[in-house]
This record gives structure tokens, C-alpha cells and sequence, in this order.
């Protein structure tokens, strides 16, 4: 690769530290949007004043927010995110790195589902388009696509867990417990409520980027030699239609995140969402802006390599370099 | 029969006749569905559902005969849930409801009465006896007044910010750019749950976060539609005429980005109400006492929605209904208002 090849990811790179720099002030002051004292929603009222003092010396409290900011900061970078300020106390690193394998299964099943589920749906709509299957695909995505993740949720357990009894309702097993099976059983009815919002999302989408391909003379004459209609859709429009899935894929994922949050907290599983929630609803603030800022990075990383995959995916958005 | 509908003869069986004879099945269906006690709930829903479609398909049906064949039956079913919704939230405090909030005057009441279109508790009540339908609609009241104010400031503020972005370009553009990104580095919810964990919980500090979460999305429309038309022959016009650029702005630019913008608010208010109850049900936003879907739906958690499922299945249909309305007049007004080829 020549140093002008090098040069757009290298820009990239440089405005997305911009950004994760200016969100991660955003994180932090949320400190100076609280309310009240810190030290006194720790210690509760009432304790003598000398206590206060040396509780807020002990969190860097009595410091100027720029010292604290640096403080966290550079923290941060170097892999401690703090203490938590509601007992047990305990470290938001640790914390957060026990909960995001279980959020990253969940996501991750949850788009592998949804994507298993959409491709087969969106050809058939597409190819069959205008019939009375194609209609009644776009009608039930549509409808899918109103409700809200918690009571998609709630939903699926009325009918699988409790009217036919197919699925456990709680108790998570860790993937490293060994017992892999149970892992999945356990994992699958809160990743089939991820997927169901994306899923019709990505049927749509698909869909109208198939309905166009398949308009195309290449695809009439393949049709024309005598190809399987299964094999032209397959290995012949699949992939040229596939860009704007990818491009979806990326803007999905703060709504992946968003869901995967609600469906954890639904299912009561240990993973991101469970956390900042229950921190949120306690105002363990060290917990929310380390969660937070764990969460951003990841997000705006993830976007960034989708980003910068459209070049290599689709020849067409690379830049011509001399 | 002849003289009243002349241009239908030509098919046969007559589409009037399907058509009133499906909506008269579907509601029978409906109805049916809804209020007979001897059916189990999966099965009273599956009845009601399958009223429901029929009674669409129907009235699909009538509506071409009465208007020709673009009407559009959903798009009317959801303009005239959306329409019944504001009518019953204004005059909530005059209808005859029961008691929605204070649990000291509900002793005498049943407790999880189940819905059965009639009486005094026609959706039935929660644990404490409380009217589900009162509930449902101060609930209604305050989520739709929270996402309307939300979506008006973000419209307002978002709109401003990306005009000025797409018509002065170069520094105050790069500027606005940076903002929108930082903004858009945390995912909504995520946002939305930081900014619940240091913000009291109350009307206007969650309508001040959702209001938050619609800017970038509003920027970002405003700036592309404005760029599209700043340099279109009437600006240049003006330009050359002597106007200055508060008057292009507002008399010249205003007038075309205004309609995608709005059309991107009624698509943003389906977003925020989901929002906004996702919130409740996480118990971080308007809290107990007070109603909202979100807080109604979380009574049902634990054990209390598998014996009784309308605890949830009540403000669930309530806040499906309104967001599927949102989204089915958001989708037209987005097709009419918002050609893609102004999309930058």
C-alpha cells in the first residue's frame, strides 16, 4: 500500500479519537450535572462534617474538575476506570470486563439469528414480489418494527417460555463453565428478541436492493440459460445486493446496543445493560461513566471499521490514487 | 344496487359486498374475541387478531370502492387511532374513568380484574385495583406530551443548527460536525440512561434528554437539504436582488427544508415514545405513582404478568397501536415530503 492509500484510514483514525475525546468529557461531566453531594448520598445524612470532608478527599471530590478529569482520564487509558461509590465498592474494570462477553453473546446471536432469518425472507419477498407472501412479509416487518424490544420480550416469554415451556427462564451459564449447550439454551429466547427488530429491518432492506438487482440483464440471463432460480439468487444477486445491508448493519447498532441493554435488564442476565441500569438506579456514577465510555469506544470503533470496509467491499466508494 | 354504485359492476362478486361482508366477519371476530370470558387469552388474542385483519382487509376493500384504489387502509387506521388517542387524552379529567393513581381509594375494587370491554374496569385493574384504562391514557398523556415537547425542541434546535451548518459551510460546518459526532458516540439509550442516572426523573428533564437524542438526526437532515438548495437558481436570485442572509435563510431556505424536516419529527415521535416507555421500564424515568406505559408494563415483571397477562398486554397494545401510528403517517409523509435525491 502507498502512503496516499494510508492516508484516508489515517485521518479516520485521527477524527475519531477527536471524537471519543470530546464524548469522554461529555461522560465525565456528568458528575457536575448531579445533584447534591456525593459524600452524603454515600455516607447518608446526618454523619459529622469532618466525615464528609474526608470522604470527598478520599474520591478526589475537594479537587478542580480538570485535575479530576485528567485523573479519570489517564486512569482510564491505562485500564482503571475506578471504584465504585455504592458498596460492596467493587472495581468497574473488573466489573465491566465480567459483563461484556455476556452482552457481546447476546448481540452477536442475536444479528446472527436475525441475519439467518432475513436473507431467506427478504429473497422470497423479492422474488415473488407484489404476491400475496411478499405482502403479508412486508406487512408483519412492518408491524414488527412497532414494537418496542421489553415487550417483544415479554411476549416471546408468554408464549414459549410459559404457554409451551420450550425455554428456561433465567439462571445464565457462562460460556466458560464448559457447559456450552446449556450457554445457548439459556442465551437463545433473549437473542431471538434482539433479532426480531433487526430482522425486519434487514428483510426490508434487503429486499428493495433485491428487487432491484434482480432486474438486471445479467440476472435475466442467467435466468435465461436455465439456471435454478435458488442458485441465481444465491450465488448471482445475494452479493450485489448486500451493500446497503452492511451500510444498515452499522447504523443498527446503536438500536443493537439499545435492545441488548433492555432484553439483559428483561432477562435478568449479568452483561452491560443489567449493570448500568442497576448503577443508574442506584447513582453509582464512577460505574455509569466507566460503563458509558467502555460502551462509546466500542461503538465508535466498530462504526469506524465498517466504515472503512465499504472500500473494500464495494470498489466503487474507493478513491482513485495516482 | 345498480343506480347506487354503478361502476362497480363490472366485477363480480360486487368488491362492496366482499368488502362489507369481511369488515362485518372481522368485527364480529373482534368483538367476539375481546369480551367472551370462556375463551384462554392466547386463544381470545389469536380470535381478535384474525377480527382485526379481516375487518382491514374489508375496509381495505369499501375505501377503494368509496375513493378510488390509492386509499391506503392502514395509513387511515393509524391516523384514526392516533386521532381517537389525542381526543380521549384532552378529555381525560371529564371522561367517566376510575381512579388511575391513588391507591387509598381503591380498597374497595377488585385486583387484577381482567378486561372485559364493560362495566366499570372495562381493561380491568393492576395489583392495587387501579382502572387500566384511566392508567392507559394519563399515561398516554404524559408520554405523548413528553415526546412532542422533545421532538419540537430537537426539530427547533437541530433544524437552526443545521441550517446555518449547510448554508455557511467551511469552519462553522467542520464545528457543528465534530458536535453532532460526539453526540453521536454514545448509543441513544445509553445516552439516555447516563443522563437518567445524574437528572431527577420528572417531565421536563426526560423530555430535555429525548429532546437531546433527536438533534443529530435533525442536523444532519436540515444541513443535507439545505446545501441541496443553497445555490439553486431563486437563492442566487435573492442573493443577487440584495437580500440578506437572514432573509434566505427564512424566506428563501426555510420554506424547503421545512416539510423533510417535519416529516422526520413525525417519524422521530414513534422513536422517542419507545424511548421514553423503555426508559419507565427500566425505572429510570417518570416514576410510580404516576402512570406511563413503560412503568405499567414493568408491574407485569417477575411472575405477576404469567398469571395475569393484561397487566402487560393492555399498555402493550396502547403503546404498539400509537408507535405503529407514528410510523405508518411518518413512512407517508417521509415518501411524499422527502425525496431521497435531496439526501447528501
Amino acid at each position: 500500500m502507498s502512503v496516499a492509500a494510508l492516508r484516508r484510514p489515517a485521518l479516520r483514525l485521527l477524527e475519531l479519537l477527536g471524537v471519543l475525546f470530546i464524548a469522554s468529557i461529555g461522560v465525565f461531566s456528568l458528575v457536575v450535572l448531579m445533584p447534591g453531594d456525593p459524600a452524603v448520598d454515600i455516607l447518608g445524612a446526618g454523619r459529622a462534617p469532618s466525615e464528609y470532608a474526608a470522604l470527598r478527599t478520599e474520591l478526589g471530590l475537594d479537587q478542580p474538575l480538570v485535575t479530576r478529569y485528567l485523573d479519570w482520564l489517564g486512569g482510564a487509558l491505562t485500564g482503571d476506570l475506578g471504584r465504585s461509590v455504592v458498596p460492596p465498592q467493587s472495581d468497574v474494570t473488573d466489573r465491566v470486563l465480567s459483563a461484556l462477553p455476556v452482552s457481546f453473546e447476546i448481540a452477536a446471536l442475536g444479528l446472527v439469528i436475525a441475519l439467518l432469518i432475513a436473507v431467506p425472507l427478504a429473497m422470497w419477498s423479492a422474488y415473488r414480489e407484489g404476491s400475496a407472501a411478499d405482502r403479508i412479509i412486508g406487512a408483519g416487518t412492518f408491524g414488527v418494527l412497532s414494537v418496542p424490544s421489553f415487550l417483544a420480550g415479554l411476549l416471546l416469554i408468554l408464549v414459549l417460555v410459559n404457554s409451551a415451556g420450550w425455554f428456561p427462564r433465567s439462571e445464565w451459564v457462562r460460556i466458560g463453565d464448559g457447559d456450552l449447550l446449556g450457554n445457548l439454551h439459556h442465551a437463545f429466547l433473549p437473542a431471538l428478541t434482539v433479532a426480531l427488530a433487526e430482522l425486519a429491518m434487514f428483510t426490508r432492506v434487503l429486499r428493495g436492493d433485491l428487487i432491484v438487482t434482480l432486474r438486471e440483464d445479467y440476472i435475466l440471463a442467467a435466468r435465461a440459460k436455465g439456471m435454478n432460480p435458488l442458485r441465481v439468487l444465491f450465488t448471482d444477486a445475494l452479493r450485489p445486493s448486500s451493500f446497503s445491508l452492511v451500510t444498515l448493519l452499522g447504523l443498527s447498532l446503536g438500536r443493537l446496543i439499545g435492545s441488548t441493554v433492555v432484553v439483559e435488564y428483561l432477562f435478568s442476565l449479568p452483561g452491560m445493560g443489567t449493570l448500568i441500569v442497576n448503577a443508574a438506579g442506584q447513582g453509582d456514577y464512577p460505574m455509569v461513566q466507566g460503563a458509558v465510555l467502555t460502551i462509546a469506544v466500542i461503538y465508535v470503533v466498530i462504526n469506524a471499521g465498517i466504515d472503512l470496509s465499504y472500500g473494500y467491499l464495494d470498489p466503487r466508494t474507493r478513491r482513485v490514487h495516482v | 344496487m345498480s343506480d347506487l354504485a354503478p361502476r362497480t359492476r363490472t366485477a363480480f362478486p360486487p368488491p362492496l359486498l366482499i368488502g362489507a361482508a369481511l369488515a362485518v366477519v372481522g368485527l364480529v371476530l373482534l368483538v367476539f374475541g375481546a369480551t367472551t370470558p370462556q375463551l384462554v387469552t392466547p386463544a381470545k388474542a389469536a380470535v381478535a387478531l384474525l377480527g382485526l385483519g379481516l375487518l382491514l382487509a374489508g375496509a381495505s376493500r369499501l375505501g377503494k370502492v368509496w375513493a378510488g384504489p390509492g386509499f391506503d387502509v392502514v395509513f387511515w387506521f393509524g391516523a384514526a387511532w392516533l386521532l381517537l388517542l389525542g381526543l380521549a387524552i384532552l378529555c381525560a379529567p371529564w371522561l367517566p374513568l376510575a381512579e388511575d393513581r391513588d391507591v387509598a381509594s381503591t380498597v374497595a375494587e377488585p385486583v387484577f380484574a381482567t378486561p372485559t370491554f364493560t362495566g366499570g374496569h372495562p381493561l380491568g385493574t393492576n395489583a392495587f385495583g387501579l382502572d387500566l384504562l384511566a392508567r392507559s391514557l394519563y399515561g398516554a398523556r404524559s408520554s405523548l406530551l413528553i415526546s412532542l415537547s422533545a421532538v419540537a425542541l430537537g426539530t427547533v434546535v437541530g433544524g437552526a443548527i443545521g441550517m446555518v451548518a449547510g448554508y455557511f459551510q467551511k469552519s462553522v460546518d467542520r464545528v457543528v460536525g465534530i458536535a453532532t459526532n460526539s453526540l453521536l458516540a454514545v448509543p441513544p439509550l445509553i445516552l439516555l440512561i447516563a443522563l437518567a442516572t445524574v437528572l431527577q426523573p420528572h417531565l421536563r428533564n426526560v423530555a430535555f434528554s429525548l429532546a437531546l437524542l433527536t438533534i443529530p438526526g435533525m442536523v444532519r437532515l436540515a444541513r443535507a437539504t439545505t446545501m441541496a438548495y443553497a445555490n439553486r437558481e431563486f437563492v442566487v436570485a435573492a442573493r443577487a436582488m440584495g437580500a440578506g442572509r437572514t432573509r434566505i435563510l427564512l424566506r428563501e431556505l426555510l420554506p424547503n427544508v421545512l416539510l423533510p424536516v417535519l416529516s422526520l419529527a413525525v417519524v422521530m415521535i414513534s422513536v422517542l415514545v419507545v424511548a421514553e416507555a423503555s426508559l419507565s421500564f427500566l425505572g429510570l424515568g417518570i416514576q410510580p405513582p404516576e402512570p406511563t406505559w413503560g412503568n405499567m408494563i414493568a408491574e407485569g415483571e417477575g411472575r405477576v404478568f404469567e398469571e395475569h397477562p393484561h397487566i402487560v398486554l393492555v399498555p402493550g397494545a396502547f403503546l404498539f397501536l400509537t408507535v405503529f401510528a407514528f410510523n405508518v403517517v411518518g413512512e407517508k409523509a417521509r415518501g411524499r415530503w422527502d425525496s431521497r435525491s435531496v439526501k447528501l
